[in-house]
């Protein structure tokens, strides 16, 4: 998967856990956080369904490399380089 | 009657349901009046076609989508029932202090959806727990329901759901009331909920009793004291009540629909399923001794019978050793409508019952056929509507496996 697959994929994967918000025009280099309401089951529904669909183990000190869409893409890109997308 | 003072006295000021059918007591009420069910067909996981009660109501009326997804269908049932109840009330909702309010949530059973669905994804994961959600456990945990109103409405008062299988709604009632004379809160939101029909377990369940009913007509299926009735149509709902003292009701000008008069809440102590009709008939009768109101002082008894063989024959045997001299009380069943819904059923029930007060109307048992003599009962009203001079006071019955019986008696104001 490049790059742009892993960011699509974290939309689709977003639409589905915060399915009010509006994702559009989300800022990839700001925090999601500040950009929706994201809280910390959210955040654990993320790390799930990256775990279900691509069997992806993220360590818990790890989580804070998904604060930004751009620093998500960036520490999933060697861990998806090599996958399809599900 | 029994005279107490206006702030010992409990009356119901709102309603919300949602029932097969119907999303509020106006439909409601109608669909009874017109003999109208709200059975239809279902697919089970595992079972695959059968008859349920299905709720279509507006889940994002009060709910976000998040919410919804993170919550559990009871949930949305009772946050969509407490919001209808508290806008019904004409309570001054924004200006009220939230922790004078309590909710008490009767449930028939609790976190079996959540941990059916949970184990059937987690098979195609060849059951390794690290999928297993973490929603979990906020889904299942059993004030759930309860607890889901709570943070709809931002209320801070005592918030618990009552375990009482099939005796539930009344049960939940009977909570509320209690809590007010008690001065636990000084509102009341209480009833109870059902999600039953997105479990397949109660289905392969009743189906392994021989409980199950079904029918090629769904609508027909729920046929109680009919002597074709082959069982239980497992349906959902809730209803949820405000309920206030007299005191405060009157002090606000509220509509009041009735008075809770009396209740009783007793124990079988004989068997897990079947019911015990010398229980039953105490129940009734002490339910009556606390609201001060004489069997044939009673106008309208609202039945709990299910379409099971033996449940509705030991309820008519407890009805007839009551009422047996009660020439003027009429009987119905409004399960035969509706299907069983469980933990909501004795809230919705009472509350098909209660515009009876005003319209004067008692609806009748829908798909009676052909009796079962052992369902003999004078005064039940079957097929067509009766229209009575006076309805001052409506019995409700609810029953429960276990060996649990309540029993409420609602007089009109």
């Amino acid at each position: 998967m490049t790059a742009t697959d892993i960011r699509d994929e974290m939309i689709n994967i977003l639409a589905e856990i915060v399915p009010d918000e509006d994702l559009s025009n989300l800022d990839d280099n700001q925090p999601l956080r500040e950009q929706i309401e994201l809280d910390s089951m959210d955040f654990l529904d993320i790390v799930m369904e990256l775990r279900k669909r691509y069997r992806i183990q993220i360590p818990e000190d790890d989580y804070i490399n998904l604060a930004t869409l751009s620093g998500t893409v960036k520490y999933l890109e060697p861990l998806m380089r090599d996958l399809q997308r599900a | 009657m029994i005279a107490r003072p206006d702030t010992q006295r409990i009356v119901i000021t709102g309603i919300g349901l949602t029932a097969p059918g119907a999303n509020n007591l106006r439909e409601f009420r109608a669909n009874l009046l017109a003999g109208r069910s709200g059975v239809r067909a279902f697919e089970v996981r595992y079972i695959g076609s059968t008859v349920a009660g299905i709720c279509q109501f507006d889940e994002l009326r009060y709910q976000k989508k998040k919410e919804v997804r993170r919550g559990t269908r009871a949930g949305s049932i009772g946050v969509y029932c407490a919001n209808e109840a508290l806008a019904d009330s004409g309570l001054d909702w924004p200006n009220l202090d939230k922790s004078t309010v309590g909710i008490y949530v009767g449930v028939t059973e609790h976190g079996n959806v959540e941990t059916e669905n949970e184990l059937h994804q987690l098979k195609s994961f060849d059951y390794d727990t690290k999928f297993w959600s973490h929603h979990h456990n906020p889904r299942t945990v059993a004030n759930n329901p309860a607890g889901e109103i709570s943070l709809s409405l931002g209320i801070t008062g005592p918030h618990y759901t009552i375990g009482a299988a099939c005796a539930a709604g009344n049960a939940g009632l009977i909570q509320g009331a209690q809590m007010l004379l008690l001065g636990e809160c000084d509102v009341a939101l209480a009833g109870g909920v059902s999600e039953s029909i997105h479990t397949f377990g109660i289905f392969a369940s009743f189906k392994a009793q021989g409980a199950l009913a079904w029918h090629d007509d769904p609508t027909k299926a729920s046929r109680p004291f009919d002597a074709q009735r082959t069982g239980i149509v497992v349906a959902e709902g809730g209803c949820m009540y405000v309920l206030e003292r007299m005191s405060d009701a009157s002090d606000r000008g509220a509509k009041i629909y009735g008075e809770i008069a009396g209740w009783a809440i007793n124990s079988d102590a004989s068997d897990f399923v079947m019911p015990n009709p010398d229980r039953q008939a105490q129940c009734m009768q002490l339910a009556l001794r606390r609201s001060g109101i004489a069997a044939e002082e009673i106008n309208i008894v609202s039945t709990h019978a299910t379409g099971t063989t033996s449940g509705d024959s030991q309820e008519c045997d407890a009805l007839r050793r009551v009422f047996g001299g009660s020439s003027g009380t009429r009987f119905n069943n409004t399960k035969s409508y509706i299907g069983h819904a469980m933990g909501a059923a004795g809230a919705l029930e009472l509350a098909g019952n209660l515009p009876a007060f005003s319209d004067g109307a008692c609806h009748p048992t829908i798909n009676l056929e052909r009796l079962d003599p052992e369902c003999r009962l004078e005064g039940l009203i079957v097929h067509e509507p009766c229209e009575l001079p006076q309805v001052d006071s409506i019995l409700n019955n609810s029953f429960g496996m276990l060996g649990i019986n309540s029993v409420v008696v609602v007089k009109k104001v």
